[in-house]
């Protein structure tokens, strides 16, 4: 009787579909209170809403103006080779890019990595057949399809609200041999939440198989927590399910550990004196060759890192706060991350 | 944990100060009830007169509906500034007559009354008018008596003989055509029962239909059997048993006549309002004029009433949607278009809302997925989406009404706009997430706009809507506390229900 074709087909999804929402909710209210885990209103209103100034958010939402902001500040980020503002500047684009070791376009203001697109260089024997361009999957990618994108962007496509946009072109990441294992294509990041300019909770997003190449948590990559005093991996998550080992690779998960982590939050701690906005997600990649470099800036940082560190963001925030009460001040970056790594080895949970 | 901004919460208060105290007021001193059952059912008419002005006085003058066997007057009431105006009680009709000595331009005229349809016993009944056979000559009188025989071939009863009759115009009878050319249904109607030695006459009549606006008058046919009255609609389209109406005039003169003017128009606009009886005893007795607090929506004409009937409900859907997005975490594709949805619905009536939208979002889907295809610019896209929309409502329209469907007609009042841009976010969503998330959105807005449709189009929640507009301020005070709501949204709890394990 259990194991009738219509019971397998119809009522074990049914009933895979149904145990999530089958949950002691007010357990689990709970339980996340005890864990000070953040919730969406409370991110919005008491950090979002009260650290970041509004008029702050175009520093951000623009990542042209991330860009120059961070050369300005001497803050390291992926070369620029152009920026599409115009829809007849488009053919241009062919000839700036030229000879290069793949590039990247994006959208100046998208968001949630909409948009974005990532252009290998051919190998040798794509190339005699008239082909220059790749995508991340190995297919080829024509001239067309490249001004196709420009032009999209151009035109809103990717932009809130569908406002028109700019393309900005910037050199292709080259993945730090320490993270080649780690990922099935496109490249490793590492999301840090910094507040007050303190380095709050620190996460790899390893895009896999399931996530199309994407870093994006909720389109299936993997997050992996990382102690912000060690750089090294505490937990790692998929689907919200907890994972050991990289689901294309195989590599164990658990020896992942961040090279240059000091230069990391040094970077990440930089953007929060850059811009002023107090509760910040920076986007750092590794370079093999430049070290890190910022990618991206995010006003309104997500909540999955809470998942994948299997911690609340609410106690770091709070001892920050009550510390700025305290002393006023926080002081330089190295003291900033110094309270941070300290207040994390003595409240370790 | 969650500090409440005080402020917000002060200001939330003295909202809900204010509202319950107008509510008590309505409640308390202008009488009306909580719940809806405890009412009568009134009818609250305006005629508004429209004219432009020639130079030199100007006289106005209107037929008021009299007193009939179907409905009972409660209260009448005129705006017409700088007019004076004298109420002429002839023998037959009553008339408004206004008249001024100069005007200017265009001008408007209105009257008010508020009709109760139920029996009214101390109502004269009408009188049956003196048979006068009218001549027909040549063609026409061939054709009018085959018509008439033909009517009087099915049944030889007065009530039945019209009725034939209405169907005989109604078909494409060729001898009941060429009576048509030279007049009105009505009027042929009229002039055959007459020859019959039926004594009819042709009456104007107003439909009621609540929240109606620039609504006409009809011209009905009063047929007299003995003692016996009955009315008819000549055009089939009404049911006099079904719905209901009110005789305006029935002494075969014009409703409205002007001196000193042209291109007078009279439409008509009615609102079906619930009365207590408790506050009809009071306005008897206290005079018309409404105090400040008393001066609410209900003092506006009654089109503008009618309007705000469905506007005032509208708070009531972005309540829904605020608690959906704070308290439970629903994702909706644009926030308000659930609540724009929901109001398509009101309209449309559910099943053919939800088929419409349906149609339309999924067809509009596939024609724009054609066009990402081609490098256009986003304005034009979206103009493209816009112009397959309103192809696609025609077509549906169109097909729907050759089934015999006119509920297919009701597609065009979605809000045209509304869905393109719902088409083309779903599209992108489409592309960049795929569908399971274009699904979870669109599903997260039909199921608020869905729940937004029941409590809207629930019978107390009108009435409270309507009549106390202090629910209002309370609409505001809980949309103030859920905008500095910190706590977790209930499907937060579902994404991090692992924490529970551990």
């Amino acid at each position: 009787m259990m194991s009738t074709p219509i019971y397998n087909r119809l009522i074990t999804p049914l009933k895979k579909r149904l145990t999530p929402w089958c949950i002691p909710y007010f357990k689990v209210h709970t339980a996340l209170k005890k864990k000070g885990i953040m919730g969406m209103n409370c991110r919005n209103i008491r950090y979002i809403g009260r650290y970041n100034a509004r008029k702050l958010y175009p520093l951000v939402d623009d990542k042209l103006k991330t860009k120059k902001l961070a050369m300005v500040n001497a803050v390291n980020v992926p070369d620029l080779l152009d920026v599409v503002g115009e829809q007849h500047d488009i053919p241009n684009i062919h000839a700036k890019v030229k000879g290069t070791a793949g590039f990247c376009i994006k959208p100046a203001q998208g968001s949630g990595g909409k948009g974005i697109l990532v252009v290998l260089p051919a190998d040798a024997d794509a190339q005699k057949e008239g082909v220059s361009w790749l995508r991340t999957n190995g297919k080829p990618l024509s001239q067309q399809d490249i001004e196709r994108h420009l032009s999209n962007i151009l035109a809103g496509i990717f932009s809130l609200g569908g406002k028109s946009d700019v393309a900005v072109v910037e050199e292709l990441i080259q993945v730090d041999p320490a993270f080649t294992k780690y990922t099935h294509q496109g490249v490793p990041d590492l999301r840090i939440i910094v507040f007050q300019g303190v380095p709050i909770m620190a996460m790899m997003r390893l895009s896999c198989e399931a996530s199309k190449g994407k870093a994006n948590l909720h389109q299936g990559a993997v997050g992996v927590g990382i102690d912000i005093a060690t750089g090294a991996a505490i937990n790692a998550v998929q689907h919200g399910v907890d994972i050991t080992h990289h689901p294309d690779t195989g590599q164990s998960l658990s020896d992942l550990v961040v090279p240059q982590w000091a230069q990391m939050l040094q970077l990440a701690c930089a953007c929060y004196d850059m811009t002023g906005l107090g509760y910040l997600g920076v986007d750092i990649v590794l370079d093999k060759f430049k070290g890190p470099l910022l990618l991206e800036l995010n006003a309104r940082p997500g909540l999955a890192i809470q998942v994948a560190n299997n911690a609340g963001l609410l106690p770091r925030l709070v001892a920050v706060e009550s510390r700025i009460q305290t002393q006023k001040t926080l002081g330089s970056i190295d003291e900033r991350i110094a309270f941070m790594q300290q207040f994390l080895t003595t409240h370790s949970e | 944990m969650a500090k409440f901004n005080r402020q917000v919460s002060y200001f939330a208060i003295a909202l809900c100060v204010l509202g319950i105290a107008l509510i008590a007021f309505r409640h308390f001193v202008s009488g009306i009830p909580f719940l809806p059952g405890a009412s009568q059912t009134l009818w609250a008419v305006e005629a508004k007169i429209q004219f432009e002005a020639d130079e030199g006085p100007i006289a106005v003058s209107f037929t008021l509906p009299n007193e009939h066997e179907q409905f009972v007057q409660v209260n009448e009431r005129t705006a017409s500034p700088g007019f004076d105006l004298t109420f002429d009680e002839g023998a037959e009709a009553r008339v408004a007559k206004w008249s001024i000595n100069a005007a200017k331009g265009k001008q408007t005229l209105y009257y008010l009354t508020e009709l109760k349809v139920e029996p009214n016993a101390v109502a004269l009944p009408a009188a049956s008018p003196a048979i006068e056979k009218p001549r027909f000559l040549g063609s026409t009188a061939t054709a009018a008596g085959s018509v008439l025989s033909d009517a009087n071939n099915a049944s030889a009863r007065p009530f039945d003989v019209i009725e034939a009759l209405i169907k005989a115009f109604q078909t494409p009878n060729q001898q009941a055509q060429l009576l048509l050319q030279k007049s009105t249904v009505s009027q042929r109607i009229v002039q055959l029962l007459m020859q019959a030695d039926i004594p009819a006459r042709e009456i104007d009549v107003l439909v009621l239909k609540d929240g109606g606006r620039q609504q006409p008058l009809r011209t009905w046919v009063q047929v007299f059997d003995g003692e016996a009255v009955r009315i008819f609609d000549p055009s089939g389209k009404y049911n006099p048993a079904k719905t209901p109406w009110v005789i305006w005039e029935q002494n075969d003169g014009g409703v409205i006549e002007l001196m000193g003017g042209h291109g007078a128009t009279v439409g008509f606009s009615m609102l079906q309002k619930r009365v207590p009886i408790v506050s009809e005893l009071r306005k008897a007795q206290a005079q018309e004029e409404p105090g400040l607090l008393d001066a609410s929506i209900h003092s506006l004409p009654l089109s503008e009433q009618a309007l705000f009937k469905g506007i005032l409900l509208v708070p009531v859907g972005v309540l829904i949607v605020v608690l959906m997005r704070t308290l439970v975490g629903l994702k909706t594709s644009g926030t308000f278009m659930p609540v724009l949805i929901a109001l398509a619905f009101m309209q449309t009536s559910l099943v053919t809302g939800l088929i419409g939208f349906t149609l339309i979002v999924g067809v509009g889907l596939m024609i724009r997925s054609y066009f990402s295809r081609h490098n256009l610019l986003l304005v034009a896209r979206i103009s493209l989406v816009i112009i397959s929309v309103v192809l696609i409502m025609a077509l549906f329209s169109v097909v729907a009404f050759r089934f015999g469907l006119s509920e297919g007609l009701k597609l065009t009042l979605f809000p045209m706009i509304i869905l393109s841009w719902t088409i083309e976010r779903m599209s992108i969503l489409w592309e960049e997430e795929g569908a399971k998330e274009v699904a979870l959105q669109g599903g997260g807005s039909l199921f608020v706009a869905l729940l937004g449709y029941m409590v809207m189009t629930n019978g107390l929640v009108q009435h409270l809507t309507f009549h106390f507009l202090g629910l209002q301020f309370i609409f505001m005070a809980i949309v103030l506390v859920c905008g500095s709501y910190t706590g977790y949204r209930l499907l937060e709890l579902k994404r991090f229900r692992r924490f529970l394990a551990n």
